[in-house]
């Protein structure tokens, strides 16, 4: 057992390090969930993707670095430690390309990654319909069989950024009637401004128009941009949900940077005799630590020959509570400051725990609520009985 | 990077596991706690012989050498079978001996520690030494000087009732000075990660004692595990355990090559999995109902463990301190 690392994955930590040094904004850009935002994380993107570290893991011919998870895990450390911005590519490079690696065509492959690594096209992820959340499998938005393709009509919600992202991911009903909800899905790729969608942006929490309600009136889409077999859209899109909840999407990078800030902001600002806000930080920093290397324990073993499976539910609920406990903290010991928004102009840090604070308030709730995760883990990983559901 | 046990280590614990197992450890405890030392001292001299106590014995002494993952291996095994004595004080007693540089002092006990003919209680934490009346002798550390005795006081009823606690007395000074404190902290630390190890294994036999429990026990027609209710509280135990045991090898390693963050690991590491552990408790006698309180039930005996085990070798709070002891760039 040991936590060493080579020399060849430290010195890719000092290329990551020197380049973010040089590229990293000196101030924050505005939120990514606003027009003005989005506009300009897309220009980070595509300067993340003209070196080719918008996707490190990713092959070369795609535009990534060939990188092993390690690395991987490495340059999101070095990322968020550099105070480097969200990734508005995120729903499609941590979504959408490992399902079109495991069950995409080579010809999907080649036409998709490559705009998509480099910041050229934004993905949404459509898979919540108003009547199908934690339920999904019953969802009702359909695919009908058409000329050379399929028909789309219904609604979707709730999709992340799809008010400025160009092309959307999700499961359609191609089969009515079939015994089982799970059956006769179709998993197909869109775009948002395709002639038949309406989109409709949703004001979130804290009013930013983070999320948006498609309208989907016979979209047509070619049978190109089906992924994987039209029917068995379930299975491919569950043989990727794993990383929605593990560790792709949401790396230790971001949380072990988190807990410096927090470690940081405590030692300029508490009194020392609050042990109790102590208590809380010194929870924080041993909670990424945790997370960090937890994650690192799963690496070995997928680098072992290992897979993973029910595991990613455990670190679903394990970092959104962190998270959440990261930024309560955190506005506690910010004090009369906390209480402002993250565009105030007296927003302590250019507003990033306001604003952090807000985002992580949903994570119980994306990526399968921690409801639905803790069922899993007790009936998968325990054992215990299916109760009704 | 390879952060996984190897084969070897992995064998040892089920080993160690089988062991215990066979060993009947429930009749030991209730032994233990009525001031019988002999079965436990039984199981001792077994894990003895398969090479639990040489774990912190330097070779010249007839130890392994310090191996801290080793230990955690053990110590996992030593807490899932709820094994009475002092485990951790022994350990860190061999650990503190063999950092003393005090030839003499190590070579009478060491040996006879590794050799499981030396049960030691370290008394550095506390004004009580964990069952001084068992044990071969009590080291009991105040500021820069270490006192070795036999006698103690008498002995105070415990909330964990293996853990039999009383006041060490006089004794013979064996050593003072700088090399006391260095060889002190070093103790803190293994004491600090092998109990954490323990609490993991703890936390995992309550774990999979309740899953069992909650799969037979029907009520309203069904089995009460298949509650919702019932089955989160399980999901957070395995959570909350499963995230510890990293944090505890890391500390682990962090030892193992002397790191400078060794202290602040090995203080995250009992932090993390002493609370895992009491919650675990909490958790098995909630879910056992009111068989969960009684002592005939034998998980009691892992339930009491568990309050004690998460406020010993440094409370909660005082661990949280110490992670945050060290200025951020320090390590
Ligand atoms: C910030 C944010 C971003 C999102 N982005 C996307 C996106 O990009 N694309 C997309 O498709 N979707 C997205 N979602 C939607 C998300 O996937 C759903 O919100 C989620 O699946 C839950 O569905 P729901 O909101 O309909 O809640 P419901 O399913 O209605 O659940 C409401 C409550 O009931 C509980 N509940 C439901 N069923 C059970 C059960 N069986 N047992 C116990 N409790 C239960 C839930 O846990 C929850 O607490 C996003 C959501 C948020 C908040």
């Amino acid at each position: 057992m040991d936590l060493d690392v080579t020399d060849a994955e430290e010195a890719f930590r000092g290329e990551a390090r020197a380049w973010l040094a040089a590229h990293v904004p000196a101030t924050p850009l505005p939120s990514l969930e606003t027009a003005e935002g989005f506009a300009a994380h897309r220009a980070w993107e595509r300067r993340l993707g003209a070196d080719r570290w918008s996707a490190v893991s990713w092959p070369t011919e795609y535009g990534g670095r060939g990188a092993s998870l390690l690395e991987w895990l490495i340059f999101e450390e070095e990322y968020y430690a550099a105070g480097a911005p969200g990734r508005v590519g995120q729903n499609g490079i941590s979504l959408l390309a490992p399902t079109l690696f495991a069950h995409g065509t080579e010809e999907q492959r080649a036409r998709i990654l490559r705009p998509m690594a480099r910041g050229e096209e934004i993905w949404a992820q459509a898979w919540s319909e108003p009547e199908a959340g934690s339920d999904l499998a019953s969802l009702r938005s359909t695919a009908v069989r058409t000329d050379g393709g399929w028909l789309l009509r219904g609604q979707k919600t709730w999709s992340s950024r799809a008010a400025f992202a160009d092309r959307a991911f999700g499961l359609f009903r191609s089969q009515p009637g079939t015994p089982r909800p799970h059956q006769g899905l179709t998993y197909l790729m869109f775009p948002l401004d395709a002639p038949g969608v309406t989109v409709r942006p949703i004001g979130r929490l804290d009013g930013k128009p983070a999320f948006a309600e498609l309208f989907l009136d016979e979209v047509f889409v070619p049978d190109a941009d089906v992924i994987g077999e039209p029917g068995a859209g379930w299975r491919v899109a569950m043989s990727t949900a794993g990383n929605e909840r593990g560790l792709t999407l949401r790396s230790p990078g971001r949380f072990t940077a988190a807990a410096d800030r927090l470690t940081a902001l405590w030692r300029a600002n508490a009194a020392p005799s609050d042990t109790a806000l102590r208590d809380r930080v010194a929870d924080a920093v041993i909670g990424a630590r945790a997370y960090q290397l937890f994650t690192y324990a799963n690496a070995s073993r997928l680098a072992s020959g290992e897979a993973l499976g029910a595991e990613s539910s455990l670190n679903k609920v394990f970092w959104s509570e962190l998270d959440i406990a990261l930024h309560e903290t955190a506005l506690d010991l910010l004090g009369p400051y906390g209480a402002l928004a993250d565009d105030a102009d007296d927003a302590p840090e250019h507003g990033s725990w306001a604003e952090g604070y807000t985002f992580s308030l949903a994570g119980p709730i994306y990526a399968g609520t921690n409801e639905i995760q803790r069922d899993i883990i007790a009936e998968r990983l325990l054992g215990l009985p299916k109760g009704r559901r | 990077m390879r952060f996984l046990l190897t084969a070897e280590q992995r064998e040892f614990g089920r080993t160690l596991d089988g062991m215990l197992g066979a060993c009947g450890t429930p009749s030991a405890i209730r032994a233990w706690a009525s001031g019988d030392a002999k079965p436990g001292r039984e199981v001792w001299a077994r894990l003895a012989a398969a090479g639990v106590f040489g774990l912190a014995v330097p070779q010249e002494h007839d130890g392994s050498g310090l191996l801290p993952v080793e230990l955690t291996v053990a110590f996992h095994e030593l807490g899932r079978h709820a094994v009475p004595g002092p485990l951790a004080e022994t350990v860190a007693a061999a650990a503190f001996l063999g950092r003393l540089g005090d030839g003499a002092a190590a070579a009478a006990l060491l040996p006879g520690i590794a050799s499981g003919t030396a049960v030691v209680s370290l008394c550095m934490d506390g004004p009580y030494a964990l069952d001084a009346d068992a044990a071969d002798a009590v080291l009991t550390v105040r500021d820069d000087t270490v006192h070795r005795t036999a006698r103690h006081g008498p002995v105070q009823p415990c909330a964990d009732p293996a853990r039999r606690l009383a006041r060490p007395l006089d004794g013979v000074l064996l050593a003072r000075g700088p090399a006391v404190t260095a060889a002190a902290a070093h103790a803190l630390d293994i004491a600090r990660l092998a109990t954490a190890a323990q609490c993991l294994g703890l936390g995992r036999a309550l774990l999979d004692g309740t899953v069992s429990y909650v799969k037979e026990r029907t009520q309203f027609g069904v089995p009460i595990g298949s509650f919702q209710a019932v089955k989160h509280r399980l999901a957070d135990t395995l959570i909350a355990l499963e995230f510890a045991r990293p944090l505890v090898h890391a500390a682990a390693l962090a030892l193992a090559t002397d790191a400078p963050a060794a202290a602040r690991e090995t203080a995250a590491a009992k932090v993390a999995a002493g609370e895992a552990a009491y919650a675990a408790a909490r958790t098995a006698l909630q879910l056992h109902g009111a068989l969960g309180y009684t002592d005939e039930l034998d998980l009691s005996l892992w339930i009491r463990k568990a309050r004690t085990l998460r406020d010993a070798w440094g409370t909660p709070a005082e661990c949280r301190a110490r992670v945050l002891a060290d200025p951020p760039d320090g390590n």
